[in-house]
């Protein structure tokens, strides 16, 4: 059962301790606490972003527990115990990841919107599958959708990630 | 978007969750994913007062095979856990296949079987597939469980006979006579489409003769549907194209679609017609794929 308080109004609010990016959090949250709301609002962690917040566009994508989901749809009590990482959670300090590398490199983004979620989906892919063919990438990043640049560069971007890792 | 106000509860058993269901009422709604509540609930289509999770009961969370039993499948199991499953490819890789082409990555790790029934929606690309492969359904409440055919659980567009306090716990692939199974799924895009139409069949063929047939319809009716009279159509019968193709048009007399902003009625038809032939020939020829 999950642990609550009730507050002066009657509210219930909940303890939610979830591992994000490798640090805990213990926090107390309302039920009806979006993850997305909860990344950007309570932890301040704005590099996941909400755009269509249906589970259509992406660019609010998370990894849970290693598997990308879209933030928008889960309740931040449900992940109570479990882990989460957004992009902040990517680079190794000031170092960054090679997927982010070879955005850049690539110029695999132009507004940068959707880019948190790309970066989120094609990290996960590799995580998966260290050799992924040009359709794996296209199906990873089938629901985060660009409207700028269009996927050719984002794809080469990925596929040179995993060509540089495999070094 | 943010969601309106409910109380929560994410109970530990399976006879907790029922008594918290059969408490609440209707003012309490079940929360699997949520890929499809917590659309609906920002819609404001569904406001329910309370939200029982079932993310705590691990045991709707295996596939397995059971021996003289089946596949059983818990109704937690993400349509990535399906896709990925090692067990269902090598058995009925139809299945895999059919989950493999829901939605998208993020959303196939959130959705569930459980949730994709329960929804009831008519163009649901699970229940098609497990209708062909003759699956059944268990139900679990207050007063014990039940068991029936997956295809007797649908009552209308978002309408099953669940009860207010029952559960859906698993989902169960009988030991098949059939030898090949496919699901076929027309999408207004490659990715992340409802199904316009979704076409289902399973088959025993021996010696070129078909003795058996199933055939689901998905997305051409208030809820999926067996075509019968093309199942008895193709019994006895010797596989030809000319054999198939004909199927095709009777099942396509069977259905009943809708036009809607996605296709029309005519276009929904005629495609199943297509559909049917081509995922017939495919389960024919490859076995269950
Ligand atoms: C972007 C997007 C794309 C999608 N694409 C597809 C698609 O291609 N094909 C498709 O078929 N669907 C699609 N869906 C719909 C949805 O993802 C699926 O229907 C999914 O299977 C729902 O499962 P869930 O666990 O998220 O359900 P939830 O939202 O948690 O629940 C859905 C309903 O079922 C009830 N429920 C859940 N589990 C149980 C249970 N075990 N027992 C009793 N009642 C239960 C809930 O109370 C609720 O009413 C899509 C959704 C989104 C947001």
């Amino acid at each position: 059962m999950s642990n609550f308080i009730v507050d002066k109004s009657g509210i219930k609010r909940y303890l939610v301790s979830v591992k994000i990016n490798g640090s805990e959090y213990t926090r107390v949250v309302k039920a009806n606490t979006l993850l997305v709301n909860f990344l950007r609002e309570d932890l301040d962690l704005i590099g996941t972003k909400k755009g269509c917040e249906l589970g259509d566009c992406g660019c609010c994508t998370v990894m849970l527990d290693g598997k990308p989901v879209n933030s928008c749809l889960v309740l931040a009590v449900d992940v109570d115990g479990r882990e989460v990482t957004t992009i902040e959670g990517i680079a190794n300090g000031e170092e960054l990841d090679i997927v982010q590398e070879k955005f850049i490199e690539h110029a695999a983004y132009q507004c940068g919107y959707c880019t948190s979620g790309m970066i989120i989906s094609s990290r996960a892919l590799l995580n998966e599958n260290p050799s992924p063919t040009e359709h794996e990438v296209r199906e990873a990043i089938a629901g985060n959708l660009c409207r700028c640049t269009g996927y050719v560069n984002i794809v080469e971007a990925v596929l040179a990630a995993a060509e540089a890792e495999k070094k | 978007m943010y969601l309106p106000d409910f109380e929560y509860y994410a109970p530990e058993s399976i006879a907790e969750t029922c008594q918290l269901l059969s408490q609440f009422g209707p003012r309490a709604k079940v929360i699997a994913g949520g890929s499809d509540i917590i659309v609906k609930m920002k819609k404001e289509v569904l406001a329910p007062e309370v939200l029982v999770s079932i993310k705590n009961l691990a045991e709707l969370k295996k596939i397995e095979y059971v021996p003289g039993k089946g596949v059983v499948v818990g109704a937690r199991v993400t349509h990535n856990d399906l896709y990925k499953s090692k067990l269902l490819a090598e058995k009925y890789a139809s299945v895999s296949n059919a989950a493999g082409q829901m939605a998208d990555n993020q959303v196939r790790n959130i959705g569930t079987l459980g949730g994709n029934i329960s929804n009831a929606v008519p163009s649901a690309d699970l229940p098609p597939i497990f209708i062909a492969l003759n699956a059944t359904v268990k139900l679990e409440g207050v007063n014990g469980e039940r068991t029936m055919p997956l295809e007797d659980l649908f009552t209308g567009p978002g309408k099953t006979v669940l009860a207010q306090d029952e559960i859906i716990t698993e989902v169960v692939i009988p030991d098949q006579k059939m030898t090949g199974s496919n699901y076929i799924k027309f999408g207004l895009r490659k990715s992340g489409a409802l199904a316009v139409v979704g076409v289902a069949v399973a088959v025993e063929v021996e010696n070129n003769v078909i003795k058996d047939a199933r055939v689901a319809l998905g997305a051409v009716a208030a809820t999926p549907v067996r075509a019968k009279k093309t199942e008895e159509f193709l019994k006895g019968k010797t596989v030809t194209d000319e054999l198939l193709a004909e199927a095709g048009v009777i099942a396509s007399g069977e259905c009943k679609p809708i036009s809607d902003i996605r296709a029309s009625a005519e276009y929904r038809t005629d495609l199943v017609r297509v559909f049917t032939k081509r995922a017939l020939r495919k389960a024919i020829d490859e076995g269950h794929v």
